[in-house]
């Protein structure tokens, strides 16, 4: 295994469902991840962000191997997860953990704090009775709880904040590399968040945890985030140091997910997010031509429709997939009038210049 | 007098249950104008969505209801359950958080908002489906006269609101209660409805709560804000006074538990310790005290009154902020 490269690395990845109409007759396939590139060097938080059904929870779990994607590569360590079978693929996965945002959901209400925090070290086989106890003890004094007082309490007496934490100190049993954290805080109150924010902040920073950070809330992901990465729609937008993403946002999607963040400031100018973005997102079944982006967006010309832009990077390590970037002068579209008039033509337009193979490097 | 549209005083609810009561709501205080918006932000058991279900009439039978509501100048507390409704029922709607269970999955869009129109007043079936049109543009959704004929699993989440809100509209209500309305939106959904509820406010001169959890989204949108902890009105103010001069250290510690834009990443977020107090185990004192910054002895013996300290600014602290304070 190599140590030097990226902890993860993701390239072309693909994840698609059918979707089947009454009497199972297949009607459509939803592109829920497409095509989609990304590296994530070891300490790093990437931050993704997108609305509902963007693909930022599918490409979690295809990350995870749960379900396999279609197509592309997951490098783990250098390894590619995606031909890893049966015992070596379990070890692999051991080192990568994932928080999900509902934690009475996730876990079992009969079991005891104790127990669940337990059940990775048993289902791994990881060391005697003993040991496992002293784990479970140190992770849960890692993430905030008196393991005397919270051990054999159940699920259902904790508050919100403190399943979350159980919830946190089981992905930390195994000691893994990377934890994936899926809306791990979106629904935790204000105060409570703030606090698990914090916990998530010192955990990595003690036990150099590599993090993938999914939320929808552009605010929240900058507390934390190294990098961040915006989907739409399947796609990988927008990719880019934090600083940088949110000082000048290129992608215009990007754009209107931060003019729609509420400022906790009144006497803030506020732009109308009208201007930013209109109606909903397409469904993923059948996306728009071109930049799946097109129909929402206030800078769309006709190119857009017929000719998918790639991601190309724009400013230091800043990636966006746009013919008319917003913060930088762009060069003007590549494709030629005959690709356009190919691409109106019903012939689909090969997408210009791929995706770069590593982001981020 | 003035032009409340309605006025909430001394308002408490307890609920009784085995072996205890709990009151999520204590002696709250507050009005609403015409054409004007107030924003109730408070944390889950805050007593923000009990007041307004009180409002509404929508509270189970065990909750006992005392103060009063004055809806239009008539008392709603004590009138009998029918006249109650009556009267609420063509002024006051709201729209709830989760539209999927507001609507009936079995029933077109037009069906129920028709349904609407013909409850509140004798209209043909004809005038009511113009006036279903009607509403659904005002509401803004797309192709409105084909939308008639869908099911709500055929619309967005958004698109859902939109019909919740045209539903709510079709009373022509003069108070809009919205309980977290947009908190199970996307992001740019929320601000597109919400931008949607302040234009069809001001256009219909409308009277507006919104209930959140959200001081961001207070900021952006109402015109006063009632800060709710522990079924206790804390802190109210016109919206930016009260966010330029906060007392209350329960709004600053909100306040400042929002991560913001500007900050870099990676910045530690002021939180404050502990969780919201049991409110079935009624303590003496200042209901913040034993996660308070500025607490001393006096707060956890003495409940510090909700008063007017300055002009049009309320607050029951002992210890209030400075301007300058940041936890």
């Amino acid at each position: 295994m190599s140590t030097d490269g990226p902890l993860l690395d993701v390239h072309h990845l693909v994840q698609e469902f059918e979707v089947r109409a009454q009497g199972g007759v297949r009607s459509g396939v939803v592109q829920a991840v497409s095509d989609i590139s990304f590296a994530l060097e070891k300490g790093e938080t990437l931050g993704l962000v997108g609305e509902t059904g963007s693909g930022k929870s599918t490409l979690a779990r295809a990350i995870l191997q749960a379900p396999r994607p279609k197509a592309g590569e997951v490098l783990f360590e250098g390894v590619d997860l995606v031909k890893l079978k049966g015992r070596d693929l379990l070890r692999a996965r051991r080192q990568m953990q994932m928080v999900f945002q509902d934690p009475f959901g996730s876990l079992d209400p009969k079991w005891s704090v104790a127990r669940i925090v337990e059940e990775p070290l048993i289902a791994f086989r990881t060391g005697a009775r003993p040991e496992r106890r002293r784990r479970v003890t140190e992770v849960l004094d890692r993430v905030g709880l008196d393991p005397e007082r919270y051990g054999d309490r159940r699920p259902r007496s904790l508050s919100g904040g403190q399943a979350q934490r159980v919830a946190i100190a089981r992905a930390l049993a195994l000691d893994p590399a990377l934890i994936i954290y899926d809306e791990a805080v979106s629904s935790l109150d204000v105060l409570i968040r703030a606090q698990v924010l914090n916990l998530l902040e010192r955990l990595r920073s003690e036990l150099s945890l590599t993090y993938l950070f999914i939320a929808h809330d552009l605010a929240l992901v900058k507390q934390v985030s190294d990098r961040v990465a915006v989907m739409y729609l399947g796609k990988l937008v927008e990719i880019g140091p934090a600083e940088s993403l949110y000082r000048e946002p290129l992608h215009p999607y990007t754009v209107a997910l931060l003019a729609s963040i509420p400022n906790p400031d009144p006497a803030a100018p506020r732009a109308p997010v009208a201007k930013t973005i209109r109606g909903e997102p397409p469904s993923p079944i059948d996306p728009p031509s071109g930049c799946r982006f097109r129909t929402r967006c206030p800078r769309a010309q006709d190119v857009c429709a017929a000719v998918e832009p790639p991601l190309r990077r724009l400013a230091d390590r800043h990636y966006a997939a746009c013919h008319f970037p917003v913060a930088v002068d762009a060069p003007a579209p590549e494709a030629s009038a005959q690709e356009v008039a190919r691409a109106q033509s019903g012939v689909v337009a090969p997408a210009a210049g791929r995706t770069p193979h590593q982001l981020g490097n | 007098m003035s032009e409340a549209v309605l006025e909430v005083e001394n308002l408490r609810v307890d609920f009784r249950q085995p072996g205890q009561l709990v009151r999520a709501v204590d002696g709250l205080t507050y009005s609403v104008d015409r054409a004007q918006t107030v924003a109730v932000i408070g944390e889950s058991g805050s007593g923000k969505t009990v007041s307004s279900r009180a409002i509404m009439g929508l509270l189970p039978p065990t909750a006992r209801v005392t103060g009063s509501i004055r809806f239009d100048d008539v008392e709603m507390v004590g009138l009998p359950e029918k006249v109650m409704r009556e009267h609420r029922g063509r002024g006051v709607a709201m729209v709830f958080q989760d539209p999927t269970r507001s609507l009936n999955p079995t029933m077109r869009i037009g069906a129920q908002i028709r349904e609407a129109i013909q409850t509140h007043g004798e209209v043909s079936r004809a005038a009511a489906r113009d006036r279903a049109i009607e509403l659904l543009e005002l509401v803004r959704l797309p192709a409105a006269r084909e939308r008639l004929e869908q099911y709500p699993h055929q619309l967005s989440g958004g698109m859902r609101q939109r019909v919740m809100i045209a539903i709510a509209l079709a009373a022509e209500p003069k108070l809009l209660i919205a309980d977290e309305a947009t908190t199970a939106l996307d992001v740019t959904t929320q601000a597109q409805i919400m931008e949607l509820l302040r234009d069809l406010q001001q256009r219909l001169g409308m009277a507006l709560i919104m209930i959140s959890h959200d001081l961001g989204l207070a900021a952006s949108f109402a015109d006063e804000v009632v800060v709710m902890y522990a079924g206790r009105a804390v802190e109210r103010a016109p919206t930016r006074k009260l966010f330029a001069h906060v007392r209350m250290p329960y709004t600053r510690a909100l306040l400042d538990a929002i991560p913001r834009l500007e900050n870099a990443s990676h910045t530690r977020l002021a939180a404050v310790p502990g969780q919201p107090p049991n409110l079935a185990l009624r303590e003496l004192g200042c209901p913040f005290t034993p996660r308070c910054p500025n607490a001393t002895d006096h707060c956890a013996e003495h409940e510090p009154a909700f008063e007017e300290h300055e002009p049009d600014h309320l607050w029951a602290c002992w210890h209030p902020c400075s301007d300058e304070a940041r936890l």
